[in-house]
């Protein structure tokens, strides 16, 4: 039975899926990676998944157009991350407990909404995968690499991009000087609200674009707490990556391979309980925050409101 | 730390910031009502009616207030001694699931014996669940917040695992329906209920259990290092304090008090554990709606039992709502993260104003400012 795992489909089967499924993981993760960067802790990243799946998911059932709804997944991300900026960089809140606020209402409301507008709709055509001409006619990485979804590989496209501004760019400066030492910053002429408010929202976007991932590409579905805590395991990705984007590619492919093989254990019926595999990545989370093998710190600012004469 | 500080003062304004936000939610709730077609008065008549109207609504309150209150006094313990402890979904469940290991195990003892045991598995079990967020942040400053979020999500792979496999009820693994839950209680695990109504023991322990740690937290030096090392934990080892040993036993207790929650709802509500897979099935959000609970109560036990009160019975008009009008129960779990959101916000009025009575205190002191001038004549 064992050896059934390590059989070529299966194996391509596992990676395939694991492939796939980091998608949510990877918009979100990096969405906080660069809103905490900046000081920002957003711990209502799984509310405002589930708004982002529930908007994309109504629009593109009424459209019949995946891109209307990423669209509207978009446009409710940039609402829930302006407000969010609103209360964590002008009202100054607890982040820690403000985002479970984010979290409630965003569970609530995008349960709610779905139940007044919908009720029980199965499922939605979103974005179909796509065969990449030429990469994804190469034998067996085609298959694997080169057959998903247009999300998917916008995805694993957002982390190279994501790495140019934070590492390149001056604005990467800014969004980093602001998260570590806000003061000196300031001082220079760097705008702490400003950088945050862009920061926060693209947060925002980020966690809406990936609860809709899962509603308009990945699964086609919504219902009542659609993202199960994946929104939650963002935010440790953000430390298990130690705040780099290649930190949270690394994370989400563990967790989402992981995933992904529990899958496989069931679907081929081996008596190994799947439940002990899918409390692997957060022990091995909890290990790697507590005995970090490099030292990867945290913004020095993160969750500290911004106070112009505090140094 | 600045964490501690906040919400306590001045006294007034500390409680009118929660009301405050309390109506401007109602105010939100009404005009989504109106939106979706409902009368809002209406609407939250039915609410109040089914939460407060007859001697069964109330003591559905109570019953669903108790593991908001004990979860709430442990985030409240947590907060003074500066931890915040989000991890109550997590602790609920092994608490629960320990009552459920002892009450299935010890399936001849009588009630007076089994309920008392099963109790303190819960309560330690709990303990356990907290300590390990609360050792990591104290021996190696790591975040809280993320362990305890971790420590939610093995307890429920956990209580998954053990509701498909070994805790299994026989019955259903017989007949080959495999439904996730274990055999019903002996009837001598289930808590003493206090009047004919659903209403258990549970939430009397809750009370006795809020007031105690009043008591440990303002009456005990135990009590007065926790909140000196959450006030200002430097300041506290320059005074001697084993800063860490207090911190930790601040999330030991909180871990503890929502392991005891846990061990009361299954043994006083559902007399059997089940699983829908996911954490809120068996605790129905109340390791955060917990949290909603201490922040009304101002983060003080005393103040979490009616706050607690008061959560409950919109959980129970909820449902009553949904009934009346057909708006999804859904819609109190979006307003209850809008106060949230509305109470963390409004804080920012009531540290400015305290800004301005310090400062102004200051200058008086020192012989400057308006209040000097107008004591030195000219």
């Amino acid at each position: 039975m064992i050896q059934d795992l390590l059989s070529p489909t299966v194996l391509a089967g596992i990676i395939y899926s694991g492939i796939r499924l980091a998608t949510p993981y990877l918009y979100a993760t990096l969405g906080e990676t660069i809103s905490q960067l900046s000081g920002v802790l957003n711990l209502g990243v799984e509310g405002m998944m589930l708004m982002g799946a529930y908007a994309g998911f109504y629009i593109t059932y009424r459209t019949g157009d995946p891109w209307l709804g990423l669209l509207a997944a978009i446009i409710m991300g940039v609402l829930l991350g302006l407000a969010n900026a609103l209360i964590t960089v002008t009202f100054k809140a607890e982040q820690g407990i403000s985002g479970i606020g984010i979290f409630l209402f965003g569970l609530g409301m995008s349960e709610l909404l779905f139940q007044k507008t919908l009720g029980s709709v199965a499922t939605v055509s979103g974005f179909p995968p796509i065969r990449l001409p030429l990469l994804g006619d190469l034998p067996v990485v085609g298959d694997l690499l080169f057959n998903h979804s247009l999300m998917v590989y916008g995805a694993y496209l957002l982390v190279p991009l994501v790495w140019l501004i934070l590492n390149r760019t001056t604005w990467g400066l800014k969004i980093k000087s602001a998260g570590q030492n806000p003061a000196a910053a300031d001082s220079l002429g760097v705008s702490i609200p400003r950088v945050r408010y862009a920061t926060v929202t693209i947060g925002g976007v980020l966690s809406s674009v990936a609860g809709a991932s899962l509603s308009i590409a990945l699964l086609n579905v919504f219902q009542q707490n659609l993202t199960s805590g994946m929104g939650f395991i963002a935010v440790a990705l953000v430390y298990f990556g130690g705040w780099s984007p290649l930190g949270a590619l690394a994370g989400s492919l563990l967790f989402s391979t992981v995933n992904s093989l529990q899958n496989w254990i069931q679907v081929l019926g081996i008596p190994i309980a799947p439940d002990f595999a899918l409390m692997l990545p957060y022990v091995l989370t909890i290990l790697m925050l507590a005995f970090p093998f490099r030292k990867a710190r945290q913004p020095a600012a993160l969750t500290k409101p911004f106070e112009r004469g505090e140094g | 730390m600045r964490r501690s500080s906040q919400f306590l003062s001045p006294a007034w304004l500390a409680v009118l910031t929660p009301l405050g936000a309390f109506v401007a939610a109602l105010a939100v709730g009404a005009v989504m009502l109106w939106a979706l077609g409902v009368n809002p008065a209406v609407a939250y008549a039915a609410m109040f009616e089914g939460a407060f109207g007859s001697l069964n609504s109330v003591a559905d309150t109570l019953v669903k207030a108790t593991p908001l209150l004990l979860v709430g006094v442990g985030i409240c313990i947590a907060f003074r001694g500066g931890m915040l402890n989000i991890g109550g979904e997590g602790q609920l469940i092994v608490g629960a699931l320990a009552a459920t290991v002892a009450v299935l195990a010890l399936p001849a003892w009588p009630g007076w014996a089994l309920i008392p045991v099963a109790l303190t598995l819960g309560f330690l079990a709990g303990a356990a669940w907290g300590a390990v967020p609360g050792v990591l942040k104290a021996r190696l400053q790591v975040n809280e917040i993320l362990t305890t979020i971790m420590m939610n999500a093995i307890a429920v792979q956990a209580l998954n695992y053990l509701l498909r496999g070994p805790l299994m009820d026989p019955q259903q693994i017989l007949v080959g329906s495999f439904i996730p839950q274990t055999a019903r209680f002996t009837l001598a695990a289930d808590l003493p209920r206090l009047v004919p109504t659903r209403l258990h023991a549970g939430f009397l322990l809750a009370v006795i259990v809020a007031v105690l740690a009043w008591v440990l937290l303002w009456r005990t030096t135990i009590g007065f290092r926790i909140r000196a090392v959450g006030l200002n934990p430097f300041a506290s080892r320059r005074a001697g304090l084993r800063v860490s040993r207090y911190a930790i036993l601040s999330m030991v207790l909180s871990g503890a008090l929502a392991g005891l929650a846990g061990a009361v709802q299954v043994m006083g509500v559902n007399h059997r554990m089940f699983t829908d897979g996911s954490s809120a099935g068996f605790t129905g959000a109340a390791g955060f709606n917990g949290i909603v609970a201490a922040l009304f109560g101002l983060l003080h036990p005393i103040g979490t039992i009616p706050a607690a009160v008061f959560f409950g019975g919109l959980i129970v008009g909820a449902n009553a709502m949904q009934r009346a009008v057909q708006i999804p129960s859904a819609m109190i779990t979006a307003l209850n993260g809008l106060l949230v959101i509305f109470v963390v916000s409004s804080d920012i009025w009531r540290r400015r104003m305290v800004q301005r009575q310090q400062k102004a205190e200051v200058a008086s002191a020192l012989g400057v400012g308006p209040a000097a001038e107008q004591a030195v004549p000219p």
